[in-house]
């Protein structure tokens, strides 16, 4: 892993000069701005039960099958489109590092921007002066089944973009990857027909998948190991099967 | 002390992918210091040879040596030795030419410290200067080949691998290119794809065609002339008797053959004609023609010795592989 932080800060770099960093950036931005306007309207009309923070990541899917897909399509697909993977990977880099790096670095970027989303309840807090604002429980549970989440989500980006080598196809492929996890898992976990006596073990791998479910843990302060187990275990698949796809490629070029 | 083993070792290298076969049972080496041309018609397995060499591609069969070292087991030693200017020259377009350099030195392991003066030191090399910090995607091709060799010799590896290093440049640039090779002579091992051949004939000390997957010749250019034709040839215009003609030949060389050229034209014994003589002899015959001739009354308008070009040759080994390829395959049965 020698030039792990070399191809680490060239990546983030890239992804720093790249237009689609900003687009994900803004829309981003823009999203979650317009929910929280809307919880903090909610919550300025009538009291409710939840915690603000709680109902803040009740969207967190619908940005991460836009943003996720739009910061991970070109790291593999366009390399290997332009040419440049052949370039690089007859350096002394192995694929491995290269793969790790493009996760790392969109990775960074996915977290950072999640991260600077903490801004909005701090300006709230300061202009509001009222500290129940500022739940901090659940907005920390939030964030940590974000990051630990996101680790799963960026994976699986990544791979979608180690499979072809166009951009479009990784972002359409990691799109689609991503809501069948999270919003999939979300509508089987509520099937009566997965109780019958066959598809039992299925229901349980299903419960196990359950997006919904482990937010929800999280932001009750439930840290299960369970969960974190799901998510390291995938991630590390995904990008298991990233490095494979990629030197598969390579095999057929 | 044993010799140094030769920068390039390739025995019986096959590639197979999807059933077709690449690369068929290549074999060659390559000594220190020696700049070598790869060429080949298109699909030839030049490009396939070429990163095998460099570790990117894994062989089907056979075996690759750089530097004494195998590639199939030892990729990682082989890359560091290497500096591989890929087809088509695929560069970051969104990079500035010091960055990218920067960025592939510290890849290939050049110290911080050293990278510096020896990144000023490839820029002039290879006239960059003046682009420095241009962003690459807007240079023009010439400068963006330039960018490529630059980084293939920034490391200063003991071997270049170049896959059609001047193709799209203008002559002054392939000029440029050619001098930037040459210079490179003796200190690194180089190792040339080329279609354009006068261009290989000048920069290299020795050449490689293949065909269809396999070598089909080899030698230094000169080597490969009298390989490939085996013959001097001259071509002569003459008037006068035919069999006159031959008897006056004959007291030259024996051996001596006349046909005519492709563009003569059936004329009578008072009409000039062109003839190529072909005879296994190498040494000057001219003078001796032009005398013998006189001697037997045919007039000699012109005569020159012909000197096949590396073209020629190219086109006679590729043909030649093609007409052993035809004659080894099965004939097809006729159909009822």
């Amino acid at each position: 892993m020698k030039h792990f932080p070399t191809l680490l800060s060239h990546e983030l770099r890239m992804l720093l000069v790249s237009p689609a960093t900003y687009v994900a950036a803004t829309l981003f931005l823009g999203f979650m701005g317009l929910v929280f306007i809307k919880i903090v309207e909610l919550y300025g009309g009538a009291p409710q039960e939840t915690s603000p923070a709680v109902v803040y990541f009740q969207l967190f899917w619908l940005p991460v099958c836009v943003m996720v897909p739009l910061l991970t399509m070109k790291c593999l697909a366009e390399e290997r489109r332009a040419g440049t993977l052949e370039t690089l990977l007859t350096t002394p880099v192995t694929t491995t590092e290269v793969v790790l790096a493009k996760f790392g670095a969109a990775y960074a970027l996915y977290a950072t921007l999640w991260a600077s989303t903490l801004g909005f309840f701090l300006v709230l807090r300061r202009y509001s002066g009222d500290e129940r604002f500022l739940d901090s429980g659940p907005l920390l549970g939030g964030f940590l089944f974000i990051a630990i989440s996101g680790l799963l989500f960026v994976a699986l980006g990544v791979l979608a973009s180690s499979l072809t080598r166009s951009q479009s196809v990784a972002g359409i492929l990691s799109c689609v990857a991503l809501a069948t996890l999270i919003l999939g898992g979300n509508a089987l976990a509520d099937s009566p027909w997965l109780e019958q006596g066959l598809l039992r073990p299925l229901r349980a791998a299903v419960d196990h998948a359950h997006v919904f479910g482990h937010r929800d843990d999280f932001a009750r302060g439930v840290i299960d190991l369970r969960h974190l187990l799901f998510y390291a275990s995938g991630t590390a698949l995904a990008l298991i099967f990233s490095i494979l796809s990629v030197e598969a490629k390579q095999l057929h070029a | 002390m044993s010799a140094p083993p030769p920068a390039i070792e390739v025995s019986r290298l096959v590639k197979t992918y999807g059933g077709t076969t690449a690369v068929n049972d290549i074999s060659f080496s390559v000594a220190r210091g020696e700049i070598v041309g790869f060429l080949g018609p298109n699909g030839a397995g030049k490009s396939t040879t070429m990163r095998i060499l460099t570790g990117y591609l894994p062989a089907t069969s056979g075996s690759v040596h750089l530097c004494g070292l195998p590639v199939a087991t030892r990729p990682d030693e082989v890359k560091r030795r290497i500096g591989y200017l890929p087809e088509n020259n695929p560069l970051p377009e969104d990079m500035r030419v010091s960055e990218y350099l920067y960025f592939r030195g510290r890849l290939k392991e050049v110290s911080r410290r050293q990278l510096g003066p020896r990144i000023d030191e490839v820029l002039e090399i290879c006239d960059l200067k003046r682009v420095r910090h241009r962003i690459i995607g807007q240079l023009s091709k010439g400068y963006r080949q330039r960018v490529g060799i630059a980084e293939a010799i920034l490391a200063e590896p003991p071997v270049i691998i170049m896959d059609e290093p001047t193709i799209g440049l203008d002559p002054h640039q392939i000029l440029i290119v050619r001098d930037l090779i040459a210079s490179l002579r003796g200190r690194m091992t180089v190792i040339i794809s080329s279609h354009i051949l006068p261009e290989i004939e000048v920069t290299c000390d020795r050449v490689l065609i293949i065909n269809q997957g396999r070598v089909v010749a080899q030698g230094t250019p000169a080597e490969l002339r009298r390989e490939i034709f085996g013959q001097s040839s001259y071509v002569l215009e003459v008037a006068g008797e035919p069999a006159a003609l031959a008897a006056a030949l004959a007291t030259v060389d024996p051996g001596l053959r006349a046909a005519p050229t492709e563009e003569a034209t059936a004329a009578g014994p008072e009409e000039f004609r062109r003839l190529r003589l072909t005879t296994a002899r190498a040494d000057e015959l001219g003078d001796g023609i032009v005398a013998a001739l006189a001697a037997a009354g045919c007039r000699v308008r012109a005569i020159g010795r012909e000197h096949p070009s590396l073209e020629d040759v190219f086109l006679a080994a590729t043909r030649r592989s093609w007409d052993t390829v035809q004659a080894a395959a099965p004939r097809p049965t006729p159909v009822p």
